[in-house]
């Protein structure tokens, strides 16, 4: 059944869930936290009056949940993270390289519960970059799988989450069973507007200028625009972060200790803040994402002047 | 008094000199960059952090900047590239820009001059960047700076002057787009053409024949230099702010927390101690893509 609002001043106790079990399982709003006022006339206005949509949002908990020292105002809208550290952090434990991979998933579903949770509109993940082709076949395969169990999986959480799926990358190269399964997950939450999670798959910055200036040089030539026309603003339309609203991330997360950008979105990332995180992505958790948006928040931005 | 105060001070610049030279050979065992890019920021904040007249941060910048290209071309470093003004400087109040560009006509030809670093180290200077923005004179002067020094070929040093990626790759993709668009029209009115494509739908082939990476990379105005191994940025801020955002893609980033009329030999030895520690990892991913 598709999401239904429960407001109730008594929040519902649900069991703790086992750490195996992604956190969509036990939603949202079912939390263990009990609001410290009654529930204010601006949100039964809101519910009576408003859309459904609109009511979730504004809910007297968002104000609640941010931890001390983050300003909501100052939140940024669009956050992207290089998931970095996986294999790292399956070697330094002996395991199998496969579990360095679940294990980043499972980190993965943790931030998009924070991000949804301290209203980051939308969270870009550099899931598998053009350059990790060149990986060893067996690796390249169980990573597929893992997507494909990933969204499969987690279709009925985004559902009732209200969440958006986008995918961004060269998708021609990836099994035909998984794109088929990517292009209709993002057709069936398109509507969705809680949240975006956009998940670049086979992408590099690179290969996103190339796809926009060959989309633009084939309207030149069926007569659409002139080559003179093109500019920045004709740029963006054709590039593949045009599915979102925000398609310039605020704040780019590169975890493991690593300094660069490994040819992750180029164009998007003009003016955004970078913070190079030393944990691995499988061990980066709520600590260091607090840690990453109050740096953030005490930046000066100028955009270049 | 005086005199003997000069010697000392010359003997221990000889001392440092000397000191420096073999750190140099130490290091030249390992690999060496060979493209360092610069975002020279933090001039303004040190003319506040030390009291300094309006103007005399960007001064003292030049002269650090004098410095780290020693540095390098010493090191054997072949190509430098230095972000001495965005496009968004623009915005800033018409007097600092005035001031900016004045400042860049007075170096431009100071480094013209014989006994500079230019000449003393065989470097070809290039001006990489929208120059159609700047003023006549300025423009001019970059332009015979260009010219004065095309035969140098020991090393490079491109000056992002009107600058931004963005500017940048939007007109490479114009250019590739103009270059194609002749190429169809010529092969077209000559009866080769590729034929026409129905309005409203088109094969992912045709697309892809269309232009490629290749195309785009020889329209960039930093077309001349590879892509850079290490981009430094001073003054502690961790952005990009629009430079070389193509080349950059698999560069290691140096953001060392000071200023820039502060940046000195530590800084320089320290980027590239790092920059040999991933090389080889590096050098892999560029390899592979």
């Amino acid at each position: 059944m598709p999401f239904s609002l429960h407001f109730s001043p008594t929040p519902l106790i649900t069991a703790p869930s086992p750490l195996s079990k992604p956190f969509f399982l036990v939603p949202y709003y079912h939390t263990l936290y009990a609001p410290k006022s009654p529930p204010c006339s601006s949100t039964e206005h809101a519910l009576t009056h408003q859309g459904k949509q609109e009511a979730f949002d504004r809910r007297p908990e968002d104000s609640q949940t941010l931890p001390l020292g983050l300003r909501r105002d100052a939140m940024p809208s669009h956050v992207a993270v290089i998931m970095d550290g996986n294999r790292r952090w399956a070697r330094l434990r002996d395991l199998p390289v496969r579990s360095g991979y679940e294990a980043g998933v499972e980190s993965l579903r943790k931030i998009v519960e924070i991000c949804c949770k301290w209203g980051i509109k939308v969270l870009s993940v550099f899931a598998f970059s053009s350059d990790n082709w060149f990986r060893p076949k067996v690796e390249v395969e169980f990573l597929m799988s893992l997507f494909e169990r990933g969204m499969q999986e987690d279709t009925g959480i985004f559902f009732r989450e209200n969440i958006r799926i986008s995918v961004i990358g060269d998708l021609t190269k990836l099994p035909k069973a998984l794109q088929e399964l990517m292009v209709n997950l993002e057709e069936a939450t398109k509507n969705n507007t809680r949240f975006q999670l956009i998940v670049a798959v086979s992408y590099s910055g690179h290969y996103d200028v190339v796809q926009a200036c060959q989309r633009l040089a084939l309207k030149a030539k069926c007569g659409l625009i002139e080559p003179s026309d093109i500019n920045v603003s004709l740029m963006e339309q054709e590039l593949e972060t045009n599915c979102t609203e925000f398609p310039h991330p605020d704040l780019l997360i590169r975890t493991s200790g690593e300094f660069r950008i490994s040819n992750f979105m180029l164009w998007q990332l003009a003016y955004t803040e970078l913070f190079f995180a030393q944990s691995l992505w499988p061990d980066f958790g709520e600590a260091e994402f607090l840690k990453a948006l109050l740096a953030f928040q005490q930046r000066q931005r100028r955009y270049g002047v | 008094m005086e005199r003997i105060r000069e010697r000392v001070i010359q003997i221990y610049g000889n001392l440092v000199s000397l000191l420096q030279k073999c750190i140099f050979c130490i290091l030249s065992v390992g690999p060496i960059p060979n493209h360092i890019a610069f975002i020279m920021d933090g001039n303004r904040r040190f003319t506040k952090k030390c009291k300094l007249m309006e103007g005399a941060g960007h001064k003292i910048g030049f002269s650090a900047l004098m410095s780290m290209l020693k540095y390098c071309y010493e090191f054997g470093v072949r190509y430098v590239t230095v972000y001495a003004f965005s496009i968004e400087n623009f915005k800033r109040s018409p007097e600092e820009v005035q001031s900016l560009m004045d400042l860049m006509l007075e170096k431009i030809e100071e480094i013209l001059k014989e006994q500079s670093i230019v000449n003393r180290y065989g470097v070809r200077v290039i001006f990489s960047g929208n120059l159609k923005l700047l003023s006549e004179p300025v423009r001019l002067a970059a332009e015979r700076a260009m010219l004065a020094t095309a035969k140098n070929s020991k090393a490079v040093l491109s000056i992002c002057v009107a600058y931004t990626s963005t500017n940048e790759i939007m007109h490479a993709v114009q250019e590739s787009c103009e270059e194609k668009w002749d190429e169809i029209t010529l092969l077209n009115s000559s009866g080769a053409g590729y034929g026409l494509i129905s309005l409203g739908g088109y094969e992912q082939d045709e697309m892809d024949h269309l232009i490629k990476l290749t195309d785009i990379e020889k329209h960039m105005y930093m077309a001349a230099a590879p892509d850079p191994d290490i981009i430094i940025r001073t003054s502690g801020e961790t952005r990009l702010s629009n430079f070389l955002l193509w080349q950059s893609a698999n560069c290691y980033l140096y953001l060392p927390s000071v200023l820039w009329p502060e940046i000195g030999f530590r800084q320089f030895l320290w980027a590239i101690l790092n920059f040999q520690q991933i090389h080889f990892y590096l050098d892999k991913q560029r390899k592979q893509s």
